[in-house]
């Protein structure tokens, strides 16, 4: 590796380990446990201001409040589902990342399955409708048989 | 006939994508509704800008409908707010609160000094705590909240007259039909 692209690639590392290291502002966790648990909590809500992102990887400054306030609210003893509904109660159910179930969100969750549902179902009545076809067409002559 | 299905399914494709792209111009894809309409105002104490000494508190607004304004001096979209403000806040006949939100307070004394001050009280969230409990992602956002401190409106983003004259001014009508 030529000298110069040694050095840009240091400065990229560098510079990369840097705005991971700004994401995530020194909180005094009392154990590894309490971490793990806070970094998971943060990745399951979002961020509102840059929206497609998570509390945990959020630079923005709304997210390092909320983050704060989690971790304040995990320190009072709270528990996850608690710390989630204080959020929803100020920021409505768009801050969870991943969203219950109910009647608002059926369509969400089940959406997909429906469509691929009747796809197949589509393709299902196609095949049979072939099949039935097939033998009245092996009498007579036909196009090259890839009809679409 | 079904040689016609793709056909129908590439139409049922292109609407749903163009029900997508009429969807998304119609509205502001970063708003987020607020759940505090219909809820009372979250219970706050926040120091007055120009006296720190002194707070207002919501039990200091109860009883008169009025207009909570976030803003700071470091929001460019408030500065586009503020000659709609400037303008029109007098003209609503209720009291403009402003709420100065993560700001230096000599930033956001000079930011009114120079661009004129449209608020009959400005009150001071230096850290944003309160903030998080009135749902503030951003400035500006403005709260309507009522006589018995119930959060009947918000606007987010900056005011402009026209959204002044459609969504706010029927409100505050509607809530001087409501008080006795």
């Amino acid at each position: 590796m030529h000298a110069p692209f040694r050095l840009l690639a240091c400065v990229l590392l560098l510079a990369a380990g840097l705005a991971a290291a700004q994401a995530i502002d020194p909180l005094p966790f009392r154990d590894r446990a309490e971490e793990v648990r806070f970094q998971n909590l943060t990745r399951q809500l979002r961020c509102l201001v840059c929206q497609n992102e998570n509390l945990a990887d959020s630079n923005a400054d709304l997210a390092r409040d909320l983050r704060h306030e989690v971790f304040g609210l995990m320190r009072q003893g709270k528990s996850d589902d608690e710390i989630k509904q204080y959020l929803v109660d100020r920021y409505s159910r768009f801050v969870l990342y991943d969203p219950p179930l109910d009647r608002g969100t059926v369509l969400l969750w089940f959406g997909p399955a429906l469509i691929l549902l009747a796809g197949g179902a589509v393709v299902w009545l196609t095949i049979r409708r072939r099949s039935r076809a097939a033998p009245a067409a092996a009498t007579a002559p036909t196009d090259n048989g890839d009809d679409w | 006939m079904s040689r016609l299905v793709p056909l129908f399914a590439f139409l049922l494709l292109v609407a749903l994508f163009g029900f997508g792209i009429w969807w998304n111009t119609g509205h502001d894809q970063r708003e987020v509704p607020s759940p505090l309409i219909g809820k009372p105002a979250p219970a706050y104490a926040l120091p007055h800008l120009d006296d720190p000494s002194r707070t207002l508190a919501k039990a200091d607004m109860l009883g008169k409908p009025y207009l909570l304004n976030v803003f700071a001096s470091w929001c460019v979209a408030c500065g586009d707010e503020h000659p709609v403000l400037m303008a029109e806040g007098r003209s609503l006949g209720i009291p403009l609160v402003g709420y100065d939100y993560k700001d230096d307070p000599a930033d956001a004394k000079a930011w009114l000094a120079q661009h004129g001050n449209p608020y009959d009280l400005v009150i001071a969230d230096r850290e944003g705590r309160t903030a998080i409990d009135f749902g503030v992602y951003g400035a500006p956002e403005s709260f309507l909240i009522d006589a018995r401190g119930v959060i009947r409106y918000k606007r987010i983003g900056p005011f402009t007259p026209e959204v002044i004259e459609k969504e706010l001014k029927p409100r505050i009508a509607a809530l001087r039909k409501e008080a006795p």
